[in-house]
């Protein structure tokens, strides 16, 4: 078993109130970690500036090429972490352990995440817009037209609260180093590996340890503490989240996505050339990001559509985490995927509303002490149907039959939209939405990223602002 | 380390406590005497309690007592006859949604205090020093407490307003800001009467409160020990040892020795009195562990299921209050918090109980804020 102290500013911290971890099924403990109250973060958080002095010793160019090591070191090193050593293959079987999540899925999220670090210097140069990044450390410089431009840091550290379900979500601060701020993590309750072995390939790399806080612990009080310490914040969480954090400038919060592909009246009849690219955004990551499709939109043939797609998800099995075709992630917190597979039971009862998966078998799948839920594709007769836009944490799509001319209205919010369509007019009026973060014109999948567009909630948005600077 | 008392020791308290029940129930059960709602019970009960109570296990005999005898009125049922004639207090716990529990008092908070008085260090709570009262006010026992402690101790205590309930509020509407500006209020009133001369040297703290001030008093550029604090004593589930081990570290730099700050633990409630913690320290791994003010009250540790049964020493189990005063007579109260049985201490001769945290089968239901 593993022993994983806090971290405060680089240097580990016993507690002694420790956590035990343990593996989904079998109840063993995988780990033990060390967690600290409120107190502490709030009295570290003073030194939050030295993180940052700490990183500014190093240029942009230096923290990258570091950042791009401990990226290599992410994903194939042998690291010290906590107590122990931990080779790329104990991390994964640590984190599937933990989680409940296939080892396949752990495995594409170390790739992800490992291109992200190895990448950062395109990956920052998108999220600028092509700003030298040595104006962002000077604080101002010369745009190239000879104006100043100055951008004024909005803090010394972000705050982080990291969920336990989806490690691909960690590329969203991975970039904060490199932008000479600190890190003050919260690891999530049940996935502690990915912050750990992050600052763990840091170290090794080069980067000082003095720019991370790790802190593990009860959620409220340490999520509390970290929201209120940092002056800007990353958060994690459901829509009672989303909606206690909506407007508030500190901090960023990340929820469900309501991603979508939507067919313009010029394609739809070709919708069996997509069927593929629909069942992979629905599935892939199994279902669980919110990159993840969770509404189809189309004028007609949604009920072939949603047929096709039952065809191709609905007959999905619970297979072993260690099953290379294993899709399927556990619900490990007991009594919710029941919850879910309730709250779907109530959905389908709307009479606009068919459950196209039925005929494949029971979707909820309990084995004690998890369960899993198998893919559902509900259709939906109209876009009145109330429940057209839900979104769960597992492979589940609404196919919704809305006309072109009212599908904007019907959608609401997309964190990610695919549009199928030619029609120019239709482009326009997607181009023009506020509801859309990420717009994907043409046949993309929802969750394929490209990782040289900014993404969404724009990190260098958020840690700077853009100030007038003159200088006599 | 842990000094465990003497057999003999035990069996003098043990003694006492069977003493002092007989007595107890004798009062609260007699015509003369007794209260009202008890009188009525003791038609319901398939015993005499003036006769067949010999000793303190006899105690079991009562059923359960449930909670909701103490919701609602009309209070004066409790009031034994034997004190009518006295001004009565009512304390209420509780009561963010619904009818809070409510017990009457006469004095018995003040023989309490008196009582845990004994047992602070004059060298760091000095006889005539001035105190702070950095806790929940309103119905609750412990401002009027305090207050009463301190002047026992010949001070004068100067309190700040905190609303408990409120704050409960707060959290369950997700209000974290409100909560924030809210704590930050009673620290600014308590940081305002440490600088302002009044020469206070002791306080009451609620865990999350003195971790604020002294987190505050920091930001300030000054601390506890330089605006002249030597004791404090807190209490509560969320004095935890690795909260104590933060506190006592870092908050206050040290030890008593070398920070100067002395602070002790507790556990009390309404119910109860006063219960008081055997020596934390660094080399016990702050191990917390109390003992209730025995004869006056009894806390012991049982089984979840069979909560007529102790569990073994060291043995996780529900704590279970039994309140013995002149005043209030509650036998067997199950409490809303677990934690594992201890062995009798050389100061206090009985069962303690340690690592005290809400119950677990409870916990979902259990809202904790700054107090």
């Amino acid at each position: 078993m593993i022993e994983l102290p806090a971290i405060r500013w680089g240097e580990p911290y016993e507690s002694l109130e420790i956590d035990e971890v343990n593996h989904f099924y079998t109840g063993e403990p995988v780990a033990k970690v060390h967690t600290v109250g409120s107190g502490i973060i709030r009295r570290d958080a003073k030194k939050a500036k030295n993180a940052r002095r700490a990183l500014q010793e190093m240029m942009p160019a230096e923290l990258i090429a570091k950042c791009k090591k401990a990226g290599e070191l992410f994903e194939s090193g042998t690291l010290t972490v906590g107590d122990s050593t931990q080779s790329p293959a104990d991390f994964i079987a640590q984190q599937s352990a933990t989680t409940g999540m296939p080892i396949s899925m752990c495995e594409a999220n170390v790739t992800k995440n490992a291109f992200v670090l190895k990448n950062l210097e395109q990956i920052l140069d998108c999220l600028t817009r092509g700003l030298d990044l040595n104006i962002l450390a000077r604080g101002y410089g010369e745009e190239g037209r000879g104006v100043t431009v100055s951008y004024q840091a909005q803090c010394d550290a972000l705050g982080a609260v990291l969920p336990s379900n989806s490690p691909g979500v960690h590329t969203l601060w991975l970039p904060v180093i490199a932008l000479q701020m600190g890190l003050v993590l919260k690891p999530g309750s049940s996935e502690p590996w990915t912050p750990y072995r992050v600052f763990s390939a840091m170290v090794e790399a080069g980067i000082p340890k003095e720019a991370f806080c790790l802190y593990p612990g009860a959620g409220a009080d340490i999520g509390g503490a970290i929201l209120a310490s940092c002056r800007r914040s990353m958060i994690f969480g459901g829509p009672q989240t989303v909606e206690q954090y909506s407007g508030n400038p500190k901090v960023q919060v990340h929820g469900p996505g309501f991603s979508k592909v939507i067919f313009g009246d010029d394609c739809v009849d070709d919708w069996e050339r997509h069927i593929d690219l629909l069942a992979d955004s629905v599935y892939r990551n199994g279902g669980r990001s919110c990159i993840n499709t969770s509404s189809i939109y189309a004028s007609r043939h949604t009920k072939e559509i949603a047929q096709a797609l039952a065809e191709k998800l609905g007959p999905i099995e619970v297979l072993p985490p260690d099953d290379p075709n294993s899709g399927l992630a556990a619900f490990t917190i007991e009594g919710s995927a029941k919850a879910i597979w309730g709250a779907l039971e109530n959905d389908i009862e709307d009479s606009q509303v068919t459950e196209m998966t039925a005929k494949y078998g029971e979707r909820l799948v309990e084995k004690p002490p998890v369960a899993y839920l198998r893919p559902v594709v509900l259709h939906h007769a109209s876009h009145d149907s109330t429940s057209r836009n839900k979104e769960y944490m597992f492979p589940m799509v609404n196919v919704v039959e809305c006309p072109q001319a009212k599908m904007l209205d019907a959608m609401e919010y997309s964190l990610v939209c695919t549009a199928i369509t030619e029609d120019e007019d239709f482009r326009r009026d997607l181009m023009a939405s506020t509801e859309i973060d990420r717009l994907n014109l043409g046949p993309i999948p929802t969750p394929k990223l490209d990782w040289l567009q900014p993404h969404e909630g724009n990190l260098i948005e958020f840690l700077y602002n853009n100030r007038a600077l003159q200088i006599a | 380390m842990t000094s465990l008392a003497s057999d003999a020791a035990i069996a003098a308290a043990r003694e006492q406590l069977d003493a002092h029940t007989v007595e107890t129930v004798a009062w609260h059960f007699h015509e003369s005497t007794g209260c009202p709602f008890w009188l009525e019970k003791k038609s319901e009960l398939n015993f005499d309690p003036l006769t067949e109570v010999k000793c303190y296990d006899d105690l079991k005999k009562f059923p359960t007592f449930e909670d909701e005898w103490l919701r609602g009125g009309p209070v004066r049922r409790w009031v034994p006859k034997g004190l009518a004639d006295k001004p009565v207090y009512v304390f209420e716990t509780g009561g963010t949604t619904g009818v809070p529990k409510s017990r009457i008092a006469v004095d018995d908070f003040r023989t309490d205090y008196s009582l845990f008085s004994d047992t602070l260090p004059n060298e760091y709570f000095p006889k005539g020093a001035n105190w702070l009262m950095l806790g929940p006010s309103g119905p609750r026992r412990l401002r009027l407490a305090v207050e009463h402690l301190a002047q026992h101790r010949e001070g004068i205590c100067f309190c700040i307003d905190l609303d408990p309930r409120w704050v409960v509020k707060l959290i369950k509407k997700g209000w974290m800001d409100h909560l924030e500006e809210y704590k930050k209020h009673c620290i600014d009133q308590a940081i305002t009467v440490l600088t302002a001369g009044h020469d206070v040297k002791c306080m009451f703290g609620t865990p999350k409160l003195i971790e604020s001030l002294c987190l505050e008093l920091e930001e300030r550029g000054t601390s506890l020990a330089e605006q002249g604090i030597t004791g404090i004593f807190s209490g509560g589930t969320e004095f935890t040892p690795q909260w104590t081990k933060f506190c006592v570290e870092e908050l206050f730099g040290g030890p008593p020795e070398e920070s100067g700050i002395y602070m002790t633990p507790t556990y009390g409630n309404t119910l109860m009195g006063l219960a008081c913690s055997e020596p934390v320290t660094a080399e016990n791994k702050y191990k917390i562990t109390y003992h209730a003010p025995q004869p006056r009250a009894v806390l012991e540790v049982v089984d979840f299921d069979n909560t007529d049964e102790l569990v073994g020493y060291g043995e996780t189990g529900r704590s279970k209050l039994t309140t013995l005063t002149k005043e209030f007579f509650v036998p067997g109260f199950l409490e809303r918090d677990e934690g594992e049985r201890e062995k009798p201490y050389e100061k206090y001769p009985w069962d303690g109980i340690s690592g005290v945290r809400p119950f677990s089968r409870l916990a979902g239901g259990t809202t904790v804020g700054v107090y």
